[in-house]
C-alpha cells in the first residue's frame, strides 16, 4: 500500500475539493441566514441519519473482509477483534478505550497459533 | 480585562476536558494519511484545511485503494453533512456577523464547538459569543494540527506488523456508537452495513456511497413507521 502511482497534483486536488466542499457545508447556513432561516424538515429528517449510515459503511467492509475476499467466521481475526471492540464501544462509548482494546484483541489473536 | 479576551478564555478553558481524545484521533489520521504514500506536507495540509477527521482518514483509505478522485471527494463531503445541521442551528446567532467573520466561524465548525457553544451562547451578546467561540476552536484546531503532527512524523516508522490501519474501522466504530441513539438510527446502520457488504465490489469504489444512502433512506422510513 505504501507506493505511491497517483500524482501530487491529484492529491492536492483531493485536499482542495474536500476542503472547500466542506467549508461550504459548515458555511451553508451561516452565510444564507435570512433567506432560508431553518433546514427543511425532509432534509433534517435525512440528515440525522447520516452519522450512522456512513460510519457503518465505513466500518463494515473492513471486518468482514479479510484481503478483499468475503470472511464472515471465527477464521477473521479482524472480525473477531472488531467485535469485541464494538462491546467496548457500546457501552463506554470511548474512543481510546474501543482502539486500545480492538488493537489488543487483534495482536493477541494473530499471535495465538489458532486455525494458520 | 476586555470582554472579547474573557469570553475568547471562557471558550478555551470550556473546551479543556475535550482535547485529549483528540490526540489519539489526530495521530491514527496523520498515520494513515502518510501511510498511503501521501507525503508530509500534504498530510499536514489536509489536517489543517480539511479540519474534519474521520472525512479525511475515509478519504485516505479510498486514495489507499486507488479509488476516483471524484468518489474520494464525494464519500468525504458525505461523511461531512452533518455539519449542514450544525450551521442550521447555529446560524440565527451569527446573524449580526459582517461576511468575513462567518467565514472564520464557519471553518470551525466542529462537532465540540458546536455543542459547547449553543449551550451558552446569549443572544443579547452576539459579540461575546463570537470570542466565546474562537476561544472553543482555536485550541481544537492546534491539538489537531499538532497531533496530526505526531501522526505524520511517525508515519513511514510504523511497522506493517503493528497492522495499525486496523485502529481506522476501530475509530469509525467509536464514533458510530455515538451516533446511534433511538430504534431508527439503528436500522439506518443495519441498512448501511447490509448494503456495504453486498455493494464492497462495486466499480469506482462506490460502495460506501450507495451503503449510506440506501442508509439514510431506511432510517427516514423507520422514522416514519414509528410516527405512524
Amino acid at each position: 500500500m505504501s507506493s505511491a502511482p497517483f500524482a501530487d497534483s491529484t492529491i492536492w486536488f483531493v485536499i482542495v475539493a474536500a476542503s472547500v466542499g466542506t467549508f461550504g457545508l459548515r458555511l451553508s447556513f451561516i452565510a444564507l441566514f435570512g433567506r432560508i432561516d431553518t433546514v427543511p424538515p425532509g432534509v433534517e429528517r435525512a440528515l440525522q441519519f447520516v452519522p450512522a449510515a456512513v460510519l457503518t459503511a465505513l466500518v463494515v467492509p473492513d471486518l468482514v473482509y479479510l484481503d478483499g475476499a468475503f470472511a464472515l467466521g471465527a477464521t477473521n481475526p479482524r472480525l473477531l477483534a472488531g467485535g469485541l471492540a464494538a462491546v467496548v464501544a457500546w457501552r463506554t462509548e470511548n474512543m481510546l478505550a474501543t482502539i486500545g482494546v480492538g488493537m489488543v484483541a487483534l495482536w493477541i489473536i494473530e499471535w495465538l497459533p489458532v486455525g494458520a | 480585562m476586555s470582554e472579547a479576551r474573557s469570553e475568547f478564555l471562557s471558550g478555551v478553558r470550556d473546551v479543556l476536558p475535550a482535547l485529549p481524545a483528540n490526540v489519539p484521533f489526530g495521530i491514527i489520521a496523520g498515520v494513515a494519511t502518510v501511510g498511503v504514500g501521501i507525503d508530509a506536507g500534504q498530510a499536514l495540509a489536509f489536517a489543517g484545511l480539511l479540519f474534519a477527521g474521520a472525512a479525511q482518514v475515509a478519504a485516505v483509505e479510498l486514495v489507499g485503494d486507488r479509488a476516483p478522485i471524484a468518489v474520494v471527494v464525494l464519500t468525504a463531503l458525505v461523511v461531512n453533512l452533518r455539519y449542514v445541521m450544525y450551521s442550521a442551528s447555529i446560524a440565527t446567532h451569527f446573524e449580526s456577523l459582517s461576511a468575513r467573520w462567518k467565514a472564520v466561524t464557519a471553518f470551525f465548525l466542529l462537532d465540540v464547538t458546536y455543542a459547547l457553544s449553543i449551550a451558552r451562547f446569549d443572544a443579547d451578546r452576539p459579540d461575546a459569543n463570537r470570542w466565546y467561540y474562537l476561544g472553543t476552536a482555536l485550541p481544537l484546531w492546534v491539538v489537531w494540527v499538532g497531533a496530526s503532527a505526531v501522526g505524520i512524523s511517525f508515519g513511514s516508522g510504523v511497522p506493517d506488523h503493528w497492522q495499525l490501519d486496523f485502529a481506522i474501522p476501530l475509530l469509525f466504530m467509536a464514533l458510530l456508537f455515538s451516533a446511534l441513539d433511538d430504534a431508527a438510527s439503528y436500522v439506518a446502520s443495519a441498512a448501511s452495513g447490509v448494503l456495504a457488504v453486498a455493494g464492497f465490489g462495486l466499480p469506482f469504489n462506490a460502495g460506501i456511497l450507495v451503503a449510506a444512502a440506501g442508509g439514510i433512506a431506511a432510517g427516514v422510513l423507520a422514522d416514519g413507521v414509528a410516527d405512524e
